[in-house]
């Protein structure tokens, strides 16, 4: 590359022009409005009904975990609430062949993914049966250390190129979570390896309590893929339309071997971080909470299908209704797994079972059959 | 049979197992076309292709995650660090991860992987790339640990490492690498994971070591014979599991133990060695067990090495304590 040496190369102006360039996309408005025909994914009727459905059935999912955590009938929940449009909607561009690897607020995508609504209440509870994936099922449980999962999913992703497989690995965190180490060593690995990966970076604005700002000087968080040198998009997060579109044109880019994608999906969690006695108090005020109540995934989407005649009350309704019956019968079925042994645990180390383990197993089971 | 050393041990191992099964994968930093820093992986990728041997970005942390990943997919990684000083940036990946793999899974996943790493001293290397952290690695549940002290075990333990089914940390000491050769099969063998080796036989002293410490311990025991002290040594080949049953048939013949170790004294696997003798065969002891270890600073820069590193000398000089208690 020939040097240009009459020009002196500005990096303050260089870097001001690439952020000005990670604008938010944006599909449907606030009020329900298309605001960019030409991004407008075009989902067939049935398809904006069964996204509306599934969005409706997980707020419904949150209000319940939520309840059923302060009875103390549920474990570690993580709320899940305005984060609808950017879970819900990223999922409904994948394939069952995708693979999924979670943060421990992704639970609604294994459910829509197909993990069994009674296993992630298990899980929750911190039993082991919650864990056992189906066969089949092409997920990783929740990951609890922030931003492991954006490494092993480019591990899942190169595993998938070279079996030559129509299919991607999608991993999610927060904006705290872009700022691990292996944030960076994720995206960067699979673009050096054009691993068919989707990084979605859910940003809630704050990490526990920590505000976005803290966590990086970046404008966007979607512009750190320059760095790996793979596409990044800022996107509404509280748009399903808009969530939908890139998350399936990263999918088609990946599958014809252009690589990763990274997205920052802009949005806000209404509940606290977790149920184990986060105030959101201490770090936001409630004009924060209703500028973003504004915003709500569902009230937007509500309109925009109410436009087309494609929902109603009635219908809402009745999801509600079928959520809340599923929710029931799952619980249920939770409560009659059998109780965790550390027996249990025990057994499942290691394929065969070394010494230790072994005096170990005689020794609990005869604590446990006491 | 070939006269090898135990790089080319493990060289022999890797290009048996990636000819055995096409899921075995080989990656890191400066293992294709490099061969690794210490040509471990030499020719590998000419032969085997760059879909299965490959370069890595220069990432640990990364590389632990991509082998999780890939085994996810049902391949059999076997990814190296560079150099095991070099581990902290994958702990995550190695204890946090793989290791809880059948746990976090309820046993429904598996992560298959081998990692490989050279460590250990004599060899004057930089900071952090010689120190001895089995016990690190030992203190993780899910994991197995391996370390050869020579080319024939290495081989065969390799090859059991790879085909194993739950994550190994195979640890290849430095200064074994091209020290001396042995008599290699070319055919492929395996010798099991968590099997100790006699490789000595006596009946006043029981010396355990492994790594770089069974030559030393084997110079010690021919020092001694030379006092009439019968000595045997056994090579532990694995430090996580142990193999029990070795040890203390072998404490229960001779009454007298010590364990010798290349890494520091605290915590660490002589420690556990020591625990597993009282705790199992005390009545058969007539002296306390001891232990010849590094002391407890972290490794040694090189010009300190010599004085650092236990010797065939300090391990005379303890199992003289234990032989005359």
């Amino acid at each position: 590359m020939a040097a240009k040496k009459s020009q002196q190369f500005d990096p303050v102006k260089t870097l001001s022009e690439i952020e000005e360039k990670f604008e938010m996309f944006q599909v449907l408005n606030e009020e329900g409005e298309i605001v960019n025909k030409e991004a407008d994914p075009k989902l067939s009727d049935e398809d904006l009904q069964e996204l509306m459905r599934r969005m409706v059935y997980t707020r419904i999912l949150d209000q319940r975990s939520i309840s059923l955590n302060r009875q103390g009938r549920l474990g570690f929940y993580a709320p899940t609430a305005g984060q609808e449009a950017s879970q819900i909607a990223s999922h409904f561009a994948l394939k069952k062949e995708d693979f999924i690897l979670p943060g421990y607020r992704d639970v609604p995508q294994l459910i829509w993914h197909g993990w069994p609504l009674e296993q992630a209440f298990l899980f929750s509870r911190g039993h082991f049966m919650g864990n056992q994936m189906p066969e089949g099922l092409n997920v990783l449980p929740p990951q609890i250390i922030i931003g492991a999962q954006f490494i092993q999913a480019t591990g899942v992703a190169l595993g998938m190129q070279k079996r030559k497989k129509e299919a991607v690995a999608i991993t999610y965190t927060g904006e705290g979570g872009s700022s691990q180490g292996d944030f960076y060593e994720g995206i960067n690995f699979a673009g050096s390896f054009r691993a068919p990966a989707i990084f979605i970076v859910q940003n809630n604005q704050y990490a526990i309590s920590t505000p976005r700002e803290v966590q990086t000087a970046a404008k966007t968080i979607a512009q750190k893929a320059v760095a790996a040198g793979i596409p990044g998009i800022f996107v509404d997060g509280m748009d399903p339309l808009a969530v939908y579109a890139v998350t399936r044109d990263a999918r088609e880019r990946a599958i014809k071997g252009d690589g990763p994608t990274l997205i920052e999906t802009f949005c806000y969690r209404y509940g606290p971080h977790t149920m184990a006695g986060d105030d959101p108090t201490r770090y936001r005020t409630s004009d924060i909470d209703s500028e973003w109540e504004k915003k709500d995934p569902l009230v937007r989407f509500r309109k925009y299908l109410e436009g087309k005649d494609l929902w109603s009350e009635e219908k809402e309704t009745e999801v509600m209704d079928q959520a809340k019956e599923e929710i029931k019968a799952a619980i249920k079925k939770a409560d009659g797994a059998p109780k965790q042994k550390v027996t249990d645990l025990l057994g499942i180390m290691y394929e065969e079972m070394p010494f230790n383990i072994k005096e170990q197993m005689d020794i609990y089971k005869a604590k446990e059959s006491k | 049979m070939a006269q090898m050393t135990m790089i080319q041990a493990i060289t022999d191992a890797l290009k048996t197992e990636l000819k055995n099964d096409e899921n075995v994968l080989v990656f890191g930093e400066d293992v294709g076309n490099n061969g690794g820093v210490f040509r471990a992986t030499e020719g590998l990728q000419k032969e085997f292709g760059e879909d299965r041997v490959f370069d890595t970005p220069l990432a640990e942390s990364g590389i632990g995650g991509l082998a999780i990943g890939l085994a996810l997919q049902g391949y059999r990684p076997v990814p190296e660090i560079q150099f095991f000083g070099f581990v902290f940036e994958v702990m995550d990946s190695i204890s946090g991860q793989m290791a809880r793999m059948r746990y976090r899974s309820g046993g429904s996943q598996h992560a298959p992987v081998t990692i490989r790493s050279p460590f250990g001293g004599g060899v004057h290397t930089p900071e952090m790339h010689a120190d001895s952290l089995e016990g690190l690695m030992a203190a993780s549940p899910g994991l197995k640990v391996v370390i050869p002290s020579n080319p024939y075990d290495a081989k065969g333990l390799l090859i059991s490492a790879i085909r194993d089914n739950d994550p190994v940390i195979f640890l290849e000491h430095m200064k074994l690498y091209r020290s001396f050769r042995q008599e290699v099969p070319e055919e492929e063998y395996t010798i099991p994971l968590g099997k100790a080796d006699i490789k000595r036989e006596g009946k006043d002293l029981t010396i355990i070591a492994y790594g770089a410490m069974v030559q030393e311990s084997l110079k010690a025991a021919e020092e001694l014979e030379k006092e009439d002290y019968s000595v045997e040594v056994i090579d532990l080949r694995t430090v996580q599991p142990l193999d029990i049953e070795t040890i203390i048939a072998s404490v229960e013949k001779t009454g007298r133990a010590m364990v010798v170790q290349e890494a520091q004294k605290q915590a660490g696997i002589a420690a556990s060695v020591v625990a597993e003798i009282t705790d199992r065969a005390i009545l058969s002891l007539d002296a306390p067990v001891l232990r010849v270890t590094a002391p407890d600073t972290v490794f040694a820069f090189s010009q300190a090495e010599e004085v650092w590193l236990p010797n065939a000398k300090d391990i005379v000089e303890t199992a003289k304590k234990v032989l005359t208690f």
